[in-house]
Formats: C-alpha cells, sequence, structure tokens
C-alpha cells in the first residue's frame, strides 16, 4: 500500500479507518500464511476425501518404521538437550563467575556456531568421523594401529553429540546473561551468613539461574525434536531416522500421491503432538520460578578464584572449544580446498579447482545464491512490513481478538519447519482459488514469511511497547493526523528495531535448509539445497567449497548488521 | 570497654583502565569499641563501601591489617585472609539481598542451616529473630509478595538470628521512602539496644549517620577526614571539606590584615566575628547560616538581596565581599528585599585557601 492509499483511507468520505484496514490486512494476511496450511494438515490426515477418517493416522502412528522415527526423536532430544544443558551450565559459570582468564577469545568462539547452519557443522563433523573413512577416524587408526574406526557419527550418539555440540551455546547465553545481571549482594549475604563457596554455589547461585536454565532447556528440547538437518546429514546414510527426516522421506517417497501426502500430514500432527508436550511439561516446570533477581546498584560480580584448578580447566576449556568449533570450519576448508574427498591433505592435492567449477559449470549453485539472496531479502522486507503492522495492530490499535492475531503470528515459530512446509504444499498446491506455488519460488517466500514472522514481531512490539501513548497524542495536538503521528513519530522512534528485525529474518532465511528441502522446484533451489544435493551427488568438495561461500556470506551480513546497528547507538 | 573492629593502616590499591592506580583506601586507621553504632560517611565513591567489604573479607587489602574481636583476620604482610563466612558478622545490604527462591523462614533460617544448628533450635530462634523484626506470621511468604520494609526486616532478622558481636549495614535503609526510612532507623537502634551488638553504618545521608551513631567518621577520596561525635564534626569541623559535607555552610574569602578581618577585595569596613583567626593573610571564613545575626545597625554593614520564607525560618541572601551568604533567622527578625542590615558572625571556622591538588584529583575521579 502506498502513502497516497493510507491519505485516502484516512479521510472521512471512505468510512473507514486506517487502523481498521490494516487489522484486516493483518488478518487476511495471516490466514494466508498460518492458518490455511495448519487447517490442511488436519484436514489431510482427517478426510480420505469422503467422510472422517481416523484409521489413517492411527496406522500412520503405530507403523513400525513411525514408531522407531518417533522413538529415535525423542531419545535424541533428551540426551542432547541433557548434556547440552550440563556443558552450557559449566562454561556459562566458568565465564560468567570464575577469574579463568581469555573470556573474550572463549566468548567468541561461542558466538561461531550460531553463524554455522546446523546441517553444515554436521557435514563437517561427518567428514571427521563418519564410519567409513572420516579423516579423523582414518587419523586415529593409522595412529594407533586399529583395523576399525574408533567412532562412528552416523549414529545416534553421534547425532546426540552433533546437537550438543551445536545447541550448548543457546543455555549457555541464556545462564551466563543471568549470571551476569545477578545481584551479587544475592551471593555476598550467604557467605557473610556463613556458607562456603560451594554451599553458596549450590544453594542460592544454581537456584536462582532455573528460570535462565529451564528457557535455555526448552530452546533446545524444542529445536531438538524439529531439527532436520543434522539426523538427515548423518542419519540417512544408515537409515536412522527422526520425525522430521521421516516427514521428509515420506514426501519423497509418495511422488505426489494423495495416500503418500496424507501420510506425511499425518507424522507432521505426530510431531506437533510431541513438540507440544515438551512445551506443556516444560511450562508445568516453569511455573514457579519466575523471580526478579536483577535489582539495586549494578557491580560487578565477586569472582571465583580457580586457583590450582585455573590452568587445567584453561586448557579443557580450549581444547573442547577448538574441537567443536574450530576443527568443523577448519575442517570444511580443508576439503573443500583439496582434490578429490577422501585424498590425504598434501600440497600435491591442494586446487581452487572447486571453487571454480562450483560458479562456471553449475548453473544449479549461481541459481541458489541468487534465489537464497532474493528470498532471504524479500522475506526480510515483507516480514518488516507485515510484521510491523501486526505489531502496531496488536498493540496499539488493540481489536477484538488481538490475543488471537498474536497467537497466530507466534504459532509457526514453535512448529518444526518440515511441518509448515508440508501445510504450505497442501495449501498451495491449487487448493485454494486455483493458485498453485509448488515448484516456485514462491512457495518458499510463503513458508519463510509463516515461519520467521515472529521474530519481526517481537522485536517491533517490544519497541512499540516503550513508545509512550502520550508521544502520538503530542503528535496529534500539534495538528498531525492520525497517519501523520504514525509516520513521523512512531515508526522513526522504532525503526532501529525494525531494521534488526529485518535482519533476525535475513539470517536464518540465507541459511536455510529445513523448508527448502521439501519446497524447491527445479528451478528454485536454496543455498542450503545446492549444498544438500552436491553432496548426496558426491561432490563432496564442491559441497565444501559452496559450504565456505555460504559461511563467509553469513558472517559478512552478520558484521553488516553489527556496523549498522552501532552506527545506529552513535546517532 | 573492649575493641570489636581495629582496622591498622589499611589500604586499597586499584587499577582501572580508564584511571590507572587509583587509591580506594588510604592509610586508614580505626577502632571500633563492643557495642558502638559507627557510621561511615562520605560522597559516593569515597571509599566507605570497599572499606566496609575489606572488613567483611569480600575484599582484599594492599595494606594493612583487620583485627575482629581481637583476632587477625587480614594481613597482607603475614598472609592471612579469612573468608567472609568464617568471620561470624551480620550484613545487611541496599539492595536487601533476601533470596527471591526461599520464603521469610527459609531466608532467615540460612545462617542457622549452614552452621548446622538442630531443627527445633533453628525454628526457635527464626521465630524469635522474627518476632523482633515486626515479621510474626509471616514465615510461609515468599519476599516478592512483601514490601521494601517486610524485605529489608527480613534482612535484619537474617543478620541477628546468629547474635552476631557486629553488625555491618551497607547504605541499609537508601532504598526505602522516607517515611518508612525513619522508622527502620528507629528499628536497627532498638535491635542493637536488645542484642548489643557493633554496628559500623555506612550511609552518604547525613541525617541518617547524625542520627544514629555514637561516633561517626567522614571519608573523602579514601582518606579519613575526621572522626568523632556527630555534634563535634558538626561544631567543630577540622576542614573545609567536613565543614561543606555536613549540613549547610556559608564560605567567604577574607583577607586578615593585623587581627582585622576584611572581605577579599574590599578595606572599607571589616567584618564582625566572635573569634578571631589565628594568622593574617588570605584565607576562608566558614560558618553556618544559623551562627549569622542580623541586626539593624550593629556589624558589618550590607543590603539583603532576595528573602525567601522558609516554614521555621526565614532564609536571607547577602553579599560579603564578592561572596554571597546565606543567613537563616527567625521570623521576629523581617528584613525587607534591598534593605540595608547589619551581619554579625559567630564562632566562624578560619581555612587555608583550597588546595587545587585536592581538587585536580577529584575531577580525574570524576571523569568515570
Amino acid at each position: 500500500m502506498t502513502n497516497k492509499d493510507f491519505l485516502k483511507l484516512e479521510g472521512k468520505k471512505s468510512g473507514i479507518s486506517m487502523d481498521k484496514i490494516m487489522t484486516i490486512f493483518c488478518y487476511v494476511a495471516l490466514i494466508a500464511v498460518v492458518i490455511l496450511p495448519v487447517f490442511m494438515i488436519i484436514y489431510y490426515t482427517f478426510w480420505d476425501g469422503s467422510k472422517i477418517d481416523f484409521e489413517m493416522f492411527r496406522s500412520v502412528l503405530f507403523q513400525k518404521e513411525n514408531l522407531r522415527a518417533m522413538k529415535n526423536t525423542l531419545i535424541i532430544a533428551v540426551f542432547a538437550t541433557l548434556f547440552a544443558t550440563l556443558v552450557g551450565v559449566f562454561f556459562a559459570w566458568l565465564l560468567g563467575r570464575s577469574d579463568i582468564p581469555m573470556k573474550g577469545f572463549m566468548k567468541f568462539l561461542f558466538s561461531i556456531p550460531f553463524m554455522i547452519p546446523p546441517f553444515l557443522a554436521a557435514m563437517s563433523w561427518d567428514m571427521m568421523f563418519s564410519g567409513r573413512g572420516g579423516y579423523v577416524n582414518k587419523l586415529l587408526m593409522s595412529l594407533f594401529n586399529l583395523a576399525n574406526a574408533p567412532l562412528n557419527i552416523n549414529s545416534i550418539p553421534g547425532i546426540i553429540i552433533i546437537e550438543v555440540v551445536y545447541y550448548f551455546p543457546f543455555v549457555y547465553m541464556q545462564v551466563v546473561s543471568a549470571l551476569e545481571r545477578m545481584d551479587p549482594t544475592l551471593e555476598e549475604s550467604a557467605r557473610i551468613a556463613g556458607a562456603n563457596q560451594m554451599y553458596v554455589i549450590r544453594k542460592i547461585t544454581l537456584p536462582l539461574t532455573v528460570p535462565a536454565i529451564s528457557s535455555g532447556v526448552l530452546l533446545v528440547l524444542i529445536t531438538s525434536l524439529s531439527n532436520y538437518g543434522i539426523p538427515s546429514m548423518v542419519g540417512y546414510s544408515k537409515g536412522i531416522f527422526t520425525l522430521p527426516t521421516m516427514i521428509v522421506e515420506l514426501m519423497n517417497r509418495s511422488g505426489g500421491s494423495f495416500v503418500g501426502i496424507r501420510q506425511a500430514a499425518a507424522l507432521s500432527i505426530v510431531l506437533v503432538i510431541v513438540v507440544a508436550i515438551a512445551l506443556v511439561i516444560q511450562r508445568r516446570l516453569l511455573t514457579h520460578g519466575r523471580y526478579d533477581i536483577i535489582k539495586g546498584k549494578s557491580m560487578r560480580p565477586m569472582l571465583i578464584k580457580l586457583r590450582g584448578a585455573k590452568i587445567p580447566l584453561l586448557v579443557f576449556s580450549l581444547f573442547f572449544l577448538t574441537l567443536i568449533v574450530i576443527a568443523p570450519i577448519v575442517m570444511i576448508l580443508l576439503v573443500s580446498f583439496n582434490r578429490a574427498y577422501g585424498l590425504p591433505f598434501t600440497m600435491e592435492n591442494f586446487t581452487v579447482m572447486h571453487y571454480v567449477n562450483v560458479f562456471t559449470k553449475n548453473a544449479m549453485v549461481k541459481d541458489s545464491v541468487k534465489n537464497s539472496l532474493f528470498l532471504a531479502f524479500s522475506a526480510g522486507a515483507i516480514c518488516l512490513v507485515l510484521g510491523t503492522m501486526l505489531a502496531y495492530v496488536i498493540y496499539k490499535v488493540k481489536p477484538k481478538g488481538g490475543t488471537i492475531l498474536e497467537m497466530l503470528a507466534v504459532l509457526p515459530y514453535s512448529l518444526p519447519g518440515t511441518v509448515m512446509s508440508i501445510g504450505c504444499i497442501l495449501a498451495w498446491s491449487g487448493a485454494f482459488f486455483g493458485i498453485s506455488l509448488y515448484n516456485t519460488i514462491w512457495i518458499i517466500l510463503v513458508a519463510y514469511i509463516a515461519r520467521y514472522l515472529s521474530y519481526v514481531l517481537k522485536s517491533s512490539s517490544a519497541a512499540l511497547q516503550q513508545v509512550h501513548p502520550s508521544l502520538e497524542e503530542a503528535a496529534r495536538s500539534c495538528g498531525a493526523s492520525h497517519y501523520e503521528a504514525l509516520k513521523d513519530v512512531t515508526l522513526p522512534l522504532i525503526k532501529p528495531a525494525m531494521l534488526s528485525g529485518f535482519f533476525l529474518v535475513f539470517l536464518p532465511c540465507m541459511r536455510e535448509l529445513t523448508t527448502s528441502i521439501l519446497l524447491y522446484g527445479p528451478k528454485s533451489r536454496t543455498l542450503g539445497v545446492a549444498i544438500y544435493q552436491l553432496r548426496i551427488n558426491g561432490q563432496i568438495n564442491q559441497a565444501a567449497a559452496l559450504s565456505v561461500i555460504t559461511i563467509l556470506l553469513i558472517i559478512i551480513m552478520n558484521n553488516l548488521v553489527k556496523y549498522i546497528t552501532r552506527d545506529r547507538r552513535k546517532l | 570497654m573492649t575493641d570489636q573492629i581495629v582496622l591498622e593502616h589499611v589500604t586499597k590499591t586499584f587499577t582501572t583502565k580508564e584511571l590507572g592506580s587509583v587509591t580506594a583506601v588510604n592509610d586508614f586507621n580505626l577502632t571500633v569499641k563492643k557495642g558502638e553504632c559507627f557510621s561511615f560517611l562520605g560522597p559516593s565513591g569515597c571509599g566507605k563501601t570497599t572499606t566496609l567489604r575489606m572488613i567483611a573479607g569480600f575484599e582484599d587489602l594492599s595494606e594493612g591489617s583487620i583485627y575482629l574481636g581481637g583476632k587477625l583476620v587480614s594481613d597482607r604482610s603475614k598472609n592471612i585472609y579469612i573468608p567472609p563466612e568464617k568471620r561470624g558478622l551480620g550484613m545487611v545490604f541496599q539492595a536487601f539481598a533476601v533470596w527471591p527462591h526461599l520464603n521469610v523462614f527459609e531466608n532467615i533460617a540460612f545462617p542457622l542451616k549452614v552452621k548446622k544448628f538442630p531443627k527445633d533450635e533453628i525454628r526457635r530462634r527464626v521465630l524469635e529473630a522474627m518476632h523482633y523484626c515486626n515479621l510474626d506470621g509471616l514465615e510461609k511468604t515468599f519476599p516478592s509478595d512483601l514490601s521494601g520494609g517486610q524485605q529489608q526486616r527480613i534482612a535484619l532478622a537474617r543478620a541477628i538470628v546468629v547474635n552476631p558481636e557486629a553488625m555491618l549495614l551497607d547504605e541499609p535503609l537508601s532504598n526505602l521512602d522516607p517515611h518508612l526510612r525513619e522508622s527502620m532507623r528507629f528499628e536497627i537502634k532498638r535491635l542493637q539496644k536488645e542484642f548489643g551488638f557493633t554496628i559500623i553504618f555506612v550511609t552518604h545521608d547525613q541525617s541518617e549517620a547524625m542520627a544514629l551513631s555514637d561516633r561517626m567518621l567522614i571519608m573523602d577520596m579514601g582518606n579519613i577526614q575526621q572522626i568523632g561525635t556527630p555534634w563535634e564534626l558538626y561544631n567543630n569541623p577540622k576542614n573545609r571539606f567536613v565543614h561543606s559535607f555536613l549540613g549547610q555552610s556559608n564560605f567567604i574569602n577574607v583577607d586578615v590584615r593585623n587581627g582585622k578581618v576584611y572581605p577579599k577585595g574590599e578595606t572599607s569596613q571589616q567584618i564582625w566575628v566572635d573569634n578571631k583567626p589565628s594568622k593574617n593573610g588570605e584565607q576562608v571564613l566558614a560558618c553556618r547560616p544559623n551562627m549569622m545575626e542580623l541586626t539593624k545597625d550593629d556589624g558589618f554593614r550590607c543590603r539583603i538581596i532576595k528573602r525567601t520564607f522558609k516554614t521555621d525560618f526565614v532564609e536571607y541572601l547577602i553579599k560579603v565581599g564578592e561572596d554571597s551568604a546565606i543567613i537563616q533567622a527567625p521570623h521576629r527578625v523581617l528584613f525587607k528585599n534591598g534593605e540595608e542590615c547589619c551581619v554579625k558572625i559567630h564562632n566562624p571556622a578560619w581555612y587555608d585557601l583550597e588546595d587545587e591538588a585536592a581538587e585536580k584529583e577529584r575531577e580525574r575521579r570524576n571523569v568515570v
């Protein structure tokens, strides 16, 4: 909508206010991107074309293959969450509360997993520890004269390890910020009361960080349950399926048949139920534990002297972080410059041929870069407008059913990406108004918008809630129209939040695999899909080269964001 | 009376990026007697909290030694450092620091539990402490459901439940509203009488310190400026800082010639004072607004520049030489704006001109 349209709408002639138009628009948009896909999944699962049918759902639920996938999903999620929490809390304490040196460097290392897409990390771990010829495995075999590979990443423990490594920073981030903001006198008064250091950690510090820990746990649990990239990268070759990979598998097997799609839809519902149960359990556990631990004057917390344990802990931490953060990147880098996958890393085998090939010989790759940039930009821009409008409608217009709008907008965030994609396929392959987006780039765009809309909504609504109504009223009293007040006062005030919302959408879109692997068509492959397919086709070195390019793109964009936001603070 | 808390040559030096080396506490010597209520008063950043935290054991010393109840607890040269939990102190913090995950009873019972008291003994003592702090019946309540004053009373109860010999209070009242502050002040005093513990009280609120303390000290930039009773500090301040920090003061630049006091840059008439400076030359005359007397025709002749009615007195602004001064006079002495009047100054103090080095240091510290 252009400004002129807004002005006209604001006039009394039309009889409908601008706020009302925006509210209606938000409803329409959310129906299209959220309600219809979700509805279609339920519809397909329980409607066999002529009548309501629970039989199919039951049979899918109790199919042996699916039961095994369900079991795998749960085992992986539970153990990955458990260990990620332990590791995350340990490092949070070490960096937040002890006097270990090199904190800045370690904090930097923690931020890296956030930038690397999980499926790339999984691919790299596969290169290192694959049972058949992973580089590190080979090294260990020759070093210790082993007959068999000592570690096999293509297993459930393997998947768990990768997920732990990838997810523990989530817990770390939550807990370390709680520790850093915690009022130090809470701990000091326990010391004065006669408690020693260990007692204080057990009885005061840990209980006080429980809320932070459990929100980290929730994040890891949900992400692990719905993760597609890691289990598909390392589990697929060994026939290890989880619910998300099984859904994709069913979809691929169906070849477009009605029954096949129905099965995938039914399994999606199973996955949603599992996630929902996890959410409910977590909420239950969390209810008694919301308290304010940030009070009084900010003071630097007392750092605990590690004394003798300092050096061993430092060595251990650096070794651990190098293994999990740096090694995967180095591995991908090495493979991308190696003549052929499996050859040793020597100077004779060094080549840049894969980088050249990726861009000259491979139309698919060129397409994918273009597509990903296009998708990320347009998804970011559309989410920016729609999300801010939503935030405005929900928090400023406050229409009846505003909470429904908010729930709808946030719903796809807790739905696994696989499920949203299935819904999009079902909804936009000609089911409504004859619109068929299947196999085009537009269906991916719709799915991206649905998945990432809540990011902008969150950042914009947080900013909007800080804009006191009196600011807009002051503008009105100075003679500005409702539209002018919005345009000249409110929007400029929340512009920084909108901008960061754009990048919150842009970055995950650039590294997306889960959604696009289900939705891509012959001409709409994304970066993630291209890497995935290169690898499946055995062009592992090219896959590595494209991965390096992807990571570079993400790092550049990330720094761009930081640069922009820093500039903003100066203003 | 025995000595409860003794500090000898305590010094603390920090090194920060912005300032380089800063002496937060410099050669601090103090003896606090058993049962005494002693206040540390000073502007923020003067080192009073750092000193308190060194006594508590949260900060290391750079030099010197600290004795608690005759026992050496911190000594840099002998490498002695007793951790806070073994110092047997009670402490109350500005932000209350009651634990939000424990209820009132559990909060107060914590020190006893740590020391492994038997259960019924814990119960008895906690309920007793709660009674003394007016918290009866709140055992099962969580701190977040209580007011600031109640939370601070939990902190107090938690500190007295182990019957400590000494209590450290780190601005315990400054998060409370003025009315509550008054009553908590009274309550602390009452508890002290009941239990007889020694109090070190850190505050930047002078009226709080004046009302509570048996003795107090005023600190500035890491140095003790003066130690004494509240009366001594107010009426016989040792230097200009103490004079200006406690209560209202006028500072008038004067030139003393042959024992006669002239305003700086004026030779026509001398200032009427009832105690003479000990030396000649340029110096600063300091006096309280209520120690200046306004008369019709006896004293230093000047004009009323501005008159303000305050509830219990009238405030006049006058000019003495280049400096303005404020006079607080009773309502019965009434002058109009611009009217001529005469001023007598009773019991003034005489200080040397401002020390420039000290000013520079103050500015350096304020940069951060």
